[in-house]
Protein backbone atom coordinates (compact mmCIF):
# COMPACT_ATOMS: atom_id res chain seq x y z
CA UNK A 1 0.00 0.00 0.00
CA UNK A 2 2.72 2.25 -0.42
CA UNK A 3 3.17 4.94 -2.54
CA UNK A 4 6.99 4.65 -3.36
CA UNK A 5 7.89 6.96 -6.17
CA UNK A 6 11.63 5.92 -6.12
CA UNK A 7 12.54 2.92 -4.82
CA UNK A 8 14.89 1.64 -2.73
CA UNK A 9 18.90 1.78 -4.78
CA UNK A 10 16.92 4.21 -7.27
CA UNK A 11 19.18 7.43 -8.16
CA UNK A 12 17.91 10.56 -6.61
CA UNK A 13 18.53 14.29 -6.85
CA UNK A 14 17.49 17.07 -4.45
CA UNK A 15 14.11 17.48 -4.77
CA UNK A 16 13.45 14.54 -5.82
CA UNK A 17 9.67 13.25 -4.12
CA UNK A 18 10.39 9.55 -3.24
CA UNK A 19 7.72 8.74 -1.54
CA UNK A 20 4.23 10.47 -0.59
CA UNK A 21 2.70 8.67 2.74
CA UNK A 22 3.00 9.29 6.18
CA UNK A 23 3.73 5.44 7.41
CA UNK A 24 7.69 6.44 6.90
CA UNK A 25 10.15 8.65 8.27
CA UNK A 26 12.89 10.78 6.49
CA UNK A 27 15.84 9.82 7.68
CA UNK A 28 19.71 11.41 6.50
CA UNK A 29 19.57 13.19 3.45
CA UNK A 30 15.77 13.61 3.40
CA UNK A 31 13.35 16.08 4.03
CA UNK A 32 9.05 15.85 4.64
CA UNK A 33 7.44 18.20 3.37
CA UNK A 34 3.47 18.11 3.00
CA UNK A 35 2.74 14.43 3.29
CA UNK A 36 5.93 13.39 0.71
CA UNK A 37 9.26 12.89 1.24
CA UNK A 38 11.95 14.25 -0.55
CA UNK A 39 15.60 14.03 -1.17
CA UNK A 40 18.18 16.84 -0.24
CA UNK A 41 21.31 15.05 -2.21
CA UNK A 42 22.55 13.11 -5.12
CA UNK A 43 22.75 9.66 -4.28
CA UNK A 44 20.69 6.28 -3.98
CA UNK A 45 17.34 6.00 -2.27
CA UNK A 46 17.69 3.09 1.14
CA UNK A 47 14.23 2.08 2.50
CA UNK A 48 14.93 0.13 5.96
CA UNK A 49 12.12 -0.57 8.16
CA UNK A 50 9.86 2.77 7.82
CA UNK A 51 12.90 5.11 7.57
CA UNK A 52 13.75 6.34 4.28
CA UNK A 53 17.26 7.97 4.17
CA UNK A 54 19.43 8.76 0.32
CA UNK A 55 23.34 8.01 0.40
CA UNK A 56 24.83 10.86 -0.88
CA UNK A 57 27.83 10.39 -3.40
CA UNK A 58 29.56 13.38 -3.55
CA UNK A 59 30.18 16.35 -0.81
CA UNK A 60 32.67 17.11 1.90
CA UNK A 61 33.54 14.53 4.84
CA UNK A 62 30.71 15.25 7.25
CA UNK A 63 32.16 14.16 10.39
CA UNK A 64 30.75 11.24 12.64
CA UNK A 65 31.60 10.24 16.45
CA UNK A 66 34.00 7.64 16.20
CA UNK A 67 35.09 8.11 12.56
CA UNK A 68 38.40 7.59 12.15
CA UNK A 69 40.11 10.23 10.05
CA UNK A 70 43.35 11.50 8.61
CA UNK A 71 44.75 15.01 9.47
CA UNK A 72 47.20 17.67 9.40
CA UNK A 73 47.69 19.83 12.16
CA UNK A 74 47.73 23.20 11.54
CA UNK A 75 47.79 25.31 15.09
CA UNK A 76 49.32 24.77 18.14
CA UNK A 77 47.10 26.30 20.96
CA UNK A 78 47.74 26.18 24.76
CA UNK A 79 45.43 23.49 25.18
CA UNK A 80 45.77 21.11 22.64
CA UNK A 81 45.72 21.35 18.50
CA UNK A 82 44.12 22.43 15.20
CA UNK A 83 43.87 20.01 13.04
CA UNK A 84 42.70 20.12 8.92
CA UNK A 85 40.79 17.00 8.60
CA UNK A 86 39.46 18.02 5.23
CA UNK A 87 35.79 18.75 5.97
CA UNK A 88 33.48 21.56 6.52
CA UNK A 89 35.34 23.33 9.61
CA UNK A 90 38.71 22.71 11.70
CA UNK A 91 39.15 19.73 14.03
CA UNK A 92 40.18 20.35 17.64
CA UNK A 93 42.75 17.49 19.15
CA UNK A 94 42.61 18.46 23.37
CA UNK A 95 45.30 17.74 25.55
CA UNK A 96 42.57 15.50 27.08
CA UNK A 97 42.16 13.49 23.81
CA UNK A 98 46.74 11.97 23.89
CA UNK A 99 47.02 9.16 26.28
CA UNK A 100 49.33 10.45 28.30
CA UNK A 101 49.57 13.29 30.79
CA UNK A 102 50.86 16.61 29.49
CA UNK A 103 51.96 19.40 31.84
CA UNK A 104 51.78 22.58 29.44
CA UNK A 105 53.80 24.47 32.17
CA UNK A 106 56.67 22.24 31.01
CA UNK A 107 56.15 20.94 28.26
CA UNK A 108 56.42 22.14 24.40
CA UNK A 109 53.56 20.97 23.12
CA UNK A 110 55.07 20.58 19.29
CA UNK A 111 57.10 18.09 20.87
CA UNK A 112 53.72 15.61 20.19
CA UNK A 113 52.59 16.97 17.58
CA UNK A 114 54.12 20.25 15.27
CA UNK A 115 52.26 21.81 12.86
CA UNK A 116 52.67 20.25 9.66
CA UNK A 117 52.84 16.81 11.44
CA UNK A 118 49.88 14.17 9.98
CA UNK A 119 48.45 11.94 12.31
CA UNK A 120 46.10 8.92 12.21
CA UNK A 121 42.93 10.11 15.17
CA UNK A 122 39.65 9.42 16.25
CA UNK A 123 36.73 11.83 15.94
CA UNK A 124 35.51 12.00 19.27
CA UNK A 125 32.34 14.10 19.15
CA UNK A 126 31.04 16.17 16.24
CA UNK A 127 28.12 18.48 16.28
CA UNK A 128 27.79 21.18 13.61
CA UNK A 129 29.59 23.88 15.48
CA UNK A 130 32.64 21.81 16.77
CA UNK A 131 34.75 18.42 15.74
CA UNK A 132 37.23 17.48 18.58
CA UNK A 133 39.69 14.35 17.88
CA UNK A 134 41.29 11.73 20.16
CA UNK A 135 44.32 9.90 20.15
CA UNK A 136 42.50 7.48 22.61
CA UNK A 137 42.71 4.85 20.43
CA UNK A 138 44.95 1.78 19.23
CA UNK A 139 44.65 2.79 16.05
CA UNK A 140 45.76 6.43 16.66
CA UNK A 141 48.90 7.32 15.73
CA UNK A 142 51.47 9.74 14.34
CA UNK A 143 52.53 9.07 10.78
CA UNK A 144 56.42 9.31 10.01
CA UNK A 145 56.67 8.43 6.19
CA UNK A 146 54.86 6.68 3.89
CA UNK A 147 52.07 8.27 0.94
CA UNK A 148 48.67 9.75 1.20
CA UNK A 149 46.28 10.08 -1.67
CA UNK A 150 43.11 11.76 -1.51
CA UNK A 151 39.83 10.29 -2.76
CA UNK A 152 35.92 11.22 -2.91
CA UNK A 153 34.91 10.51 0.75
CA UNK A 154 31.55 9.10 -0.49
CA UNK A 155 33.65 6.29 -1.67
CA UNK A 156 35.14 5.17 1.15
CA UNK A 157 33.08 2.37 2.57
CA UNK A 158 33.15 0.50 -1.34
CA UNK A 159 37.29 0.76 -0.34
CA UNK A 160 36.76 -1.06 2.78
CA UNK A 161 34.22 -3.37 1.48
CA UNK A 162 31.78 -5.80 3.42
CA UNK A 163 33.56 -6.28 7.29
CA UNK A 164 37.16 -5.43 5.24
CA UNK A 165 36.86 -7.60 2.47
CA UNK A 166 38.21 -5.19 0.27
CA UNK A 167 40.92 -3.69 1.65
CA UNK A 168 42.26 -6.90 2.98
CA UNK A 169 42.57 -7.88 -0.60
CA UNK A 170 44.52 -5.34 -1.32
CA UNK A 171 46.79 -5.27 1.67
CA UNK A 172 47.40 -8.79 1.32
CA UNK A 173 48.32 -8.46 -2.46
CA UNK A 174 50.19 -5.45 -1.69
CA UNK A 175 52.11 -5.92 1.64
CA UNK A 176 52.03 -2.58 2.34
CA UNK A 177 50.16 -1.13 5.59
CA UNK A 178 47.33 0.66 5.14
CA UNK A 179 45.52 3.25 7.27
CA UNK A 180 42.30 4.20 5.65
CA UNK A 181 40.61 7.83 7.10
CA UNK A 182 36.77 8.28 6.81
CA UNK A 183 37.31 11.49 5.49
CA UNK A 184 38.56 10.07 2.23
CA UNK A 185 42.25 10.32 2.50
CA UNK A 186 44.54 6.82 2.50
CA UNK A 187 47.50 6.24 3.89
CA UNK A 188 49.85 3.51 2.87
CA UNK A 189 53.39 2.55 3.33
CA UNK A 190 55.08 -0.53 1.75
CA UNK A 191 56.93 -1.94 -1.17
CA UNK A 192 54.50 -1.93 -3.63
CA UNK A 193 52.74 1.73 -2.85
CA UNK A 194 52.01 2.12 -6.81
CA UNK A 195 49.82 -0.63 -6.46
CA UNK A 196 47.84 0.58 -3.93
CA UNK A 197 47.67 4.01 -5.27
CA UNK A 198 46.18 2.33 -8.55
CA UNK A 199 44.18 -0.13 -6.37
CA UNK A 200 42.05 2.67 -4.85
CA UNK A 201 41.57 4.95 -8.42
CA UNK A 202 39.96 1.56 -9.48
CA UNK A 203 37.64 1.44 -6.68
CA UNK A 204 37.41 4.75 -6.76
CA UNK A 205 35.95 4.99 -10.47
CA UNK A 206 34.08 1.54 -10.53
CA UNK A 207 32.27 1.92 -7.35
CA UNK A 208 29.26 1.06 -8.80
CA UNK A 209 30.20 -2.45 -10.19
CA UNK A 210 29.81 -5.59 -9.07
CA UNK A 211 32.58 -8.24 -8.25
CA UNK A 212 35.15 -5.07 -7.85
CA UNK A 213 36.57 -7.19 -5.19
CA UNK A 214 37.68 -9.94 -7.42
CA UNK A 215 38.43 -7.31 -10.14
CA UNK A 216 40.96 -5.49 -7.99
CA UNK A 217 42.54 -8.29 -6.76
CA UNK A 218 43.14 -10.37 -10.42
CA UNK A 219 44.75 -6.18 -11.00
CA UNK A 220 46.63 -6.67 -8.00
CA UNK A 221 47.89 -10.18 -9.45
CA UNK A 222 48.60 -9.46 -12.67
CA UNK A 223 50.86 -6.65 -11.26
CA UNK A 224 52.59 -8.89 -9.00
CA UNK A 225 53.92 -11.24 -11.53
CA UNK A 226 55.07 -8.89 -14.50
CA UNK B 1 6.56 38.75 -36.77
CA UNK B 2 9.27 36.29 -36.53
CA UNK B 3 12.33 35.79 -34.19
CA UNK B 4 15.61 36.54 -35.56
CA UNK B 5 16.76 33.29 -35.01
CA UNK B 6 13.71 31.77 -36.39
CA UNK B 7 12.45 30.24 -33.19
CA UNK B 8 9.19 29.86 -31.96
CA UNK B 9 8.08 32.67 -29.30
CA UNK B 10 7.86 29.96 -26.86
CA UNK B 11 11.49 28.50 -27.49
CA UNK B 12 14.24 28.38 -25.70
CA UNK B 13 17.70 28.84 -27.14
CA UNK B 14 19.37 25.24 -27.70
CA UNK B 15 20.29 24.51 -23.96
CA UNK B 16 23.64 21.96 -23.32
CA UNK B 17 23.90 21.65 -19.38
CA UNK B 18 27.39 19.34 -18.16
CA UNK B 19 27.74 18.93 -14.27
CA UNK B 20 31.54 17.99 -13.10
CA UNK B 21 33.45 19.92 -15.65
CA UNK B 22 36.17 21.78 -13.06
CA UNK B 23 37.96 18.97 -11.46
CA UNK B 24 39.49 20.61 -8.26
CA UNK B 25 35.96 22.47 -7.48
CA UNK B 26 33.53 20.50 -5.28
CA UNK B 27 30.77 20.67 -7.65
CA UNK B 28 30.88 22.65 -10.92
CA UNK B 29 28.80 22.67 -13.98
CA UNK B 30 28.55 24.65 -17.41
CA UNK B 31 25.24 25.98 -19.13
CA UNK B 32 25.21 27.01 -22.64
CA UNK B 33 21.91 28.82 -23.94
CA UNK B 34 22.52 29.54 -27.24
CA UNK B 35 25.19 31.79 -27.67
CA UNK B 36 25.34 32.53 -23.76
CA UNK B 37 27.82 30.37 -21.59
CA UNK B 38 28.15 30.26 -18.08
CA UNK B 39 30.64 28.18 -15.78
CA UNK B 40 30.08 27.89 -12.54
CA UNK B 41 31.84 26.07 -9.70
CA UNK B 42 30.99 25.51 -6.29
CA UNK B 43 34.00 25.13 -3.03
CA UNK B 44 32.55 23.94 0.76
CA UNK B 45 31.01 24.05 2.72
CA UNK B 46 34.11 25.20 4.79
CA UNK B 47 35.67 27.45 6.79
CA UNK B 48 34.26 30.86 6.22
CA UNK B 49 36.95 33.69 5.60
CA UNK B 50 36.81 36.79 6.77
CA UNK B 51 35.36 35.53 9.88
CA UNK B 52 33.02 38.04 10.55
CA UNK B 53 30.70 37.19 7.50
CA UNK B 54 30.76 33.92 9.44
CA UNK B 55 27.04 33.50 10.49
CA UNK B 56 26.45 31.08 13.68
CA UNK B 57 23.10 29.96 12.87
CA UNK B 58 24.00 28.91 9.42
CA UNK B 59 26.20 29.22 6.19
CA UNK B 60 26.69 31.95 4.25
CA UNK B 61 26.85 31.55 0.47
CA UNK B 62 29.13 33.48 -1.01
CA UNK B 63 28.43 34.00 -4.25
CA UNK B 64 30.86 36.09 -7.04
CA UNK B 65 29.67 36.65 -10.77
CA UNK B 66 31.68 37.99 -13.43
CA UNK B 67 32.08 38.65 -16.62
CA UNK B 68 35.28 37.12 -19.17
CA UNK B 69 36.78 40.27 -20.14
CA UNK B 70 36.37 38.11 -23.34
CA UNK B 71 32.82 37.49 -22.81
CA UNK B 72 31.63 40.32 -24.80
CA UNK B 73 32.15 42.22 -28.32
CA UNK B 74 33.68 44.98 -26.59
CA UNK B 75 35.99 44.05 -23.87
CA UNK B 76 34.97 43.63 -20.50
CA UNK B 77 36.76 44.88 -18.21
CA UNK B 78 37.41 42.87 -15.59
CA UNK B 79 36.91 43.32 -11.95
CA UNK B 80 34.00 44.18 -10.04
CA UNK B 81 31.47 46.30 -11.43
CA UNK B 82 28.08 47.88 -10.03
CA UNK B 83 26.62 45.61 -12.46
CA UNK B 84 28.63 42.31 -11.22
CA UNK B 85 27.78 43.06 -7.33
CA UNK B 86 23.93 43.37 -8.37
CA UNK B 87 24.12 40.32 -10.38
CA UNK B 88 26.14 38.50 -7.51
CA UNK B 89 23.49 39.26 -4.74
CA UNK B 90 20.40 38.67 -6.80
CA UNK B 91 22.00 35.16 -7.58
CA UNK B 92 22.71 34.19 -3.66
CA UNK B 93 19.69 35.91 -3.02
CA UNK B 94 17.79 33.46 -5.60
CA UNK B 95 19.48 30.31 -4.28
CA UNK B 96 19.49 31.18 -0.94
CA UNK B 97 16.10 29.35 -0.58
CA UNK B 98 16.78 26.27 -2.02
CA UNK B 99 19.73 25.53 0.49
CA UNK B 100 19.94 23.83 3.92
CA UNK B 101 22.06 26.33 5.43
CA UNK B 102 20.98 25.90 8.38
CA UNK B 103 22.76 22.52 8.32
CA UNK B 104 26.26 24.03 8.32
CA UNK B 105 26.36 26.73 11.09
CA UNK B 106 29.39 29.01 10.53
CA UNK B 107 30.56 27.62 7.11
CA UNK B 108 31.00 29.23 3.95
CA UNK B 109 29.82 27.84 0.82
CA UNK B 110 31.70 29.43 -2.06
CA UNK B 111 29.84 30.05 -5.36
CA UNK B 112 31.80 31.58 -8.51
CA UNK B 113 30.03 31.92 -11.81
CA UNK B 114 32.57 33.11 -14.76
CA UNK B 115 30.68 34.64 -17.97
CA UNK B 116 32.61 32.90 -20.65
CA UNK B 117 30.20 34.43 -23.31
CA UNK B 118 27.54 36.82 -23.13
CA UNK B 119 24.53 36.87 -25.48
CA UNK B 120 22.15 38.08 -23.01
CA UNK B 121 20.60 36.11 -20.18
CA UNK B 122 24.06 35.85 -18.43
CA UNK B 123 22.27 36.17 -14.87
CA UNK B 124 19.38 33.31 -15.66
CA UNK B 125 22.74 31.31 -17.35
CA UNK B 126 24.56 31.67 -14.07
CA UNK B 127 22.09 30.71 -12.24
CA UNK B 128 21.26 27.45 -13.61
CA UNK B 129 24.71 26.92 -13.75
CA UNK B 130 25.11 27.24 -10.40
CA UNK B 131 22.11 24.97 -9.17
CA UNK B 132 23.56 22.20 -11.03
CA UNK B 133 26.96 22.95 -9.24
CA UNK B 134 25.67 23.01 -5.87
CA UNK B 135 23.91 19.64 -6.64
CA UNK B 136 26.89 18.57 -8.08
CA UNK B 137 29.01 19.57 -4.78
CA UNK B 138 26.22 17.51 -2.55
CA UNK B 139 24.95 20.44 -0.90
CA UNK B 140 22.13 19.60 0.65
CA UNK B 141 18.93 21.36 -1.36
CA UNK B 142 15.28 21.56 -1.10
CA UNK B 143 14.70 21.94 -4.96
CA UNK B 144 16.96 22.95 -7.86
CA UNK B 145 17.01 26.57 -8.86
CA UNK B 146 15.87 27.07 -12.82
CA UNK B 147 15.88 30.95 -14.15
CA UNK B 148 14.88 32.05 -17.22
CA UNK B 149 14.15 35.72 -19.02
CA UNK B 150 11.05 36.72 -20.97
CA UNK B 151 9.97 39.62 -22.71
CA UNK B 152 7.82 41.62 -24.79
CA UNK B 153 8.84 42.76 -28.17
CA UNK B 154 6.00 44.44 -30.46
CA UNK B 155 3.14 43.06 -28.83
CA UNK B 156 4.43 39.74 -28.52
CA UNK B 157 5.84 37.68 -25.83
CA UNK B 158 9.22 36.53 -26.28
CA UNK B 159 10.90 33.45 -24.11
CA UNK B 160 14.90 33.29 -23.69
CA UNK B 161 15.84 36.80 -25.24
CA UNK B 162 19.16 36.96 -27.18
CA UNK B 163 21.07 40.03 -26.81
CA UNK B 164 19.59 41.54 -30.77
CA UNK B 165 16.45 41.07 -29.44
CA UNK B 166 16.47 42.32 -26.15
CA UNK B 167 17.66 45.58 -27.61
CA UNK B 168 14.16 45.84 -29.16
CA UNK B 169 11.97 44.67 -26.13
CA UNK B 170 9.54 47.26 -24.45
CA UNK B 171 11.06 45.32 -21.41
CA UNK B 172 12.34 41.89 -20.26
CA UNK B 173 12.02 39.66 -17.36
CA UNK B 174 14.65 37.11 -15.99
CA UNK B 175 12.57 34.94 -13.02
CA UNK B 176 14.35 32.50 -11.24
CA UNK B 177 12.09 29.78 -10.04
CA UNK B 178 11.68 26.49 -7.49
CA UNK B 179 9.72 23.86 -9.96
CA UNK B 180 9.04 21.61 -7.18
CA UNK B 181 8.20 24.08 -4.73
CA UNK B 182 6.56 26.26 -7.62
CA UNK B 183 8.14 29.58 -5.59
CA UNK B 184 9.62 32.45 -7.55
CA UNK B 185 12.80 33.62 -6.40
CA UNK B 186 14.33 35.91 -8.02
CA UNK B 187 11.88 38.42 -10.41
CA UNK B 188 13.29 41.40 -12.15
CA UNK B 189 11.97 43.56 -14.73
CA UNK B 190 13.87 45.95 -17.39
CA UNK B 191 11.37 48.13 -18.73
CA UNK B 192 7.61 49.08 -18.72
CA UNK B 193 4.89 46.22 -18.87
CA UNK B 194 1.69 47.05 -17.71
CA UNK B 195 0.32 44.16 -15.49
CA UNK B 196 -1.32 41.98 -18.09
CA UNK B 197 1.88 41.80 -19.47
CA UNK B 198 4.08 41.10 -16.51
CA UNK B 199 1.33 38.21 -15.70
CA UNK B 200 1.53 36.61 -19.28
CA UNK B 201 5.27 36.62 -19.62
CA UNK B 202 5.99 35.73 -16.35
CA UNK B 203 3.55 32.66 -17.35
CA UNK B 204 5.56 31.88 -19.67
CA UNK B 205 8.91 32.32 -17.99
CA UNK B 206 8.01 29.60 -16.21
CA UNK B 207 7.04 27.54 -18.80
CA UNK B 208 11.10 27.74 -19.68
CA UNK B 209 12.35 27.14 -16.16
CA UNK B 210 10.22 23.53 -16.59
CA UNK B 211 12.04 22.60 -19.76
CA UNK B 212 15.46 23.77 -17.96
CA UNK B 213 14.47 22.10 -15.13
CA UNK B 214 14.46 18.67 -16.84
CA UNK B 215 17.71 19.71 -18.71
CA UNK B 216 19.58 20.08 -15.43
CA UNK B 217 17.86 16.65 -14.19
CA UNK B 218 19.54 14.99 -16.89
CA UNK B 219 22.56 16.86 -16.45
CA UNK B 220 22.78 15.30 -13.14
CA UNK B 221 22.28 12.15 -14.22
CA UNK B 222 24.66 11.74 -16.89
CA UNK B 223 27.44 12.79 -14.34
CA UNK B 224 26.10 10.75 -11.47
CA UNK B 225 23.92 8.01 -12.18
CA UNK B 226 25.68 4.75 -12.20
CA UNK B 227 25.10 3.15 -15.21
CA UNK B 228 24.54 -1.15 -15.37
CA UNK B 229 26.98 -3.08 -15.79
CA UNK B 230 27.43 -2.94 -19.91
CA UNK B 231 29.44 -4.64 -22.18
CA UNK B 232 31.43 -2.29 -22.92
CA UNK B 233 33.02 -1.83 -19.85
CA UNK B 234 33.99 -5.45 -19.84
CA UNK B 235 35.47 -6.14 -22.98
CA UNK B 236 37.76 -3.10 -22.04
CA UNK B 237 41.08 -4.48 -21.51
CA UNK B 238 42.09 -5.98 -18.01
CA UNK B 239 43.07 -2.46 -16.16
CA UNK B 240 44.95 0.57 -17.24
CA UNK B 241 48.54 -0.55 -16.63
CA UNK B 242 49.48 3.23 -16.70
CA UNK B 243 49.70 5.42 -13.62
CA UNK B 244 46.07 7.01 -12.24
CA UNK B 245 47.37 9.66 -14.15
CA UNK B 246 45.17 8.72 -17.28
CA UNK B 247 43.08 11.89 -17.04
CA UNK B 248 42.28 12.18 -21.05
CA UNK B 249 40.82 8.85 -21.19
CA UNK B 250 38.09 9.55 -18.71
CA UNK B 251 34.44 8.13 -19.45
CA UNK B 252 32.11 11.00 -19.54
CA UNK B 253 30.23 10.09 -16.70
CA UNK B 254 33.93 9.68 -14.20
CA UNK B 255 33.18 9.39 -10.28
CA UNK B 256 34.66 13.00 -8.80
CA UNK B 257 37.35 11.34 -7.12
CA UNK B 258 38.85 10.48 -10.41
CA UNK B 259 40.66 14.05 -10.61
CA UNK B 260 40.83 15.02 -6.71
CA UNK B 261 44.32 12.97 -5.39
CA UNK B 262 46.11 12.82 -8.44
CA UNK B 263 49.38 14.36 -5.90
CA UNK B 264 49.56 10.96 -4.74
CA UNK B 265 52.61 12.51 -2.18
CA UNK B 266 50.63 14.70 0.16
CA UNK B 267 47.51 16.26 1.50
CA UNK B 268 45.88 18.39 -0.18
CA UNK B 269 44.63 21.01 1.77
CA UNK B 270 41.30 22.25 0.90
CA UNK B 271 42.50 26.19 1.90
CA UNK B 272 44.94 26.22 -0.55
CA UNK B 273 43.85 27.97 -3.02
Amino acid sequence: MSEMIKNDRDFVIPGDEIINSMNYLPGRNCFREGNSIYSKRIGLVSVRGRVISVISLSGVYAPRGGDMVIGRVKDIHSAGWVVDINSIGEAFLPLSGVREFIDTTKTDLSKFYAVGDVIYAKIGHANSHTIHLSMQDPRARKFRSGRIVEMNPAKVPRLIGKEGSMINVIKDKSGCRINVGQNGLVWFEGEKEDLVADAIRIVERDAAMDGLTNRVSSMLNGKELR
Amino acid sequence: MKRKDGRKPGDLRPVEIKAGVIEQADGSAMVRMGRTIAMAAVYGPREMHPRRMQKSDRAFLKTIYRMAPFSTTDRCRPGRSRRSQEISMVTREALEPAIFLEEFPKTGIYLFIEIIQADAGTRTAGINAASVALADAGIPMRDLVTAVAAGKVDNEYFLDLEYKEEEETAADLPIAYMPRSKKVTLLQMDGDLSVKDVKAVMQMAIKGCEIMYEKQKQALRERWETRPKEAGREARPAEPAKKPAVKEAKPPPSPKGDSRGKSAKSIKTRKKE
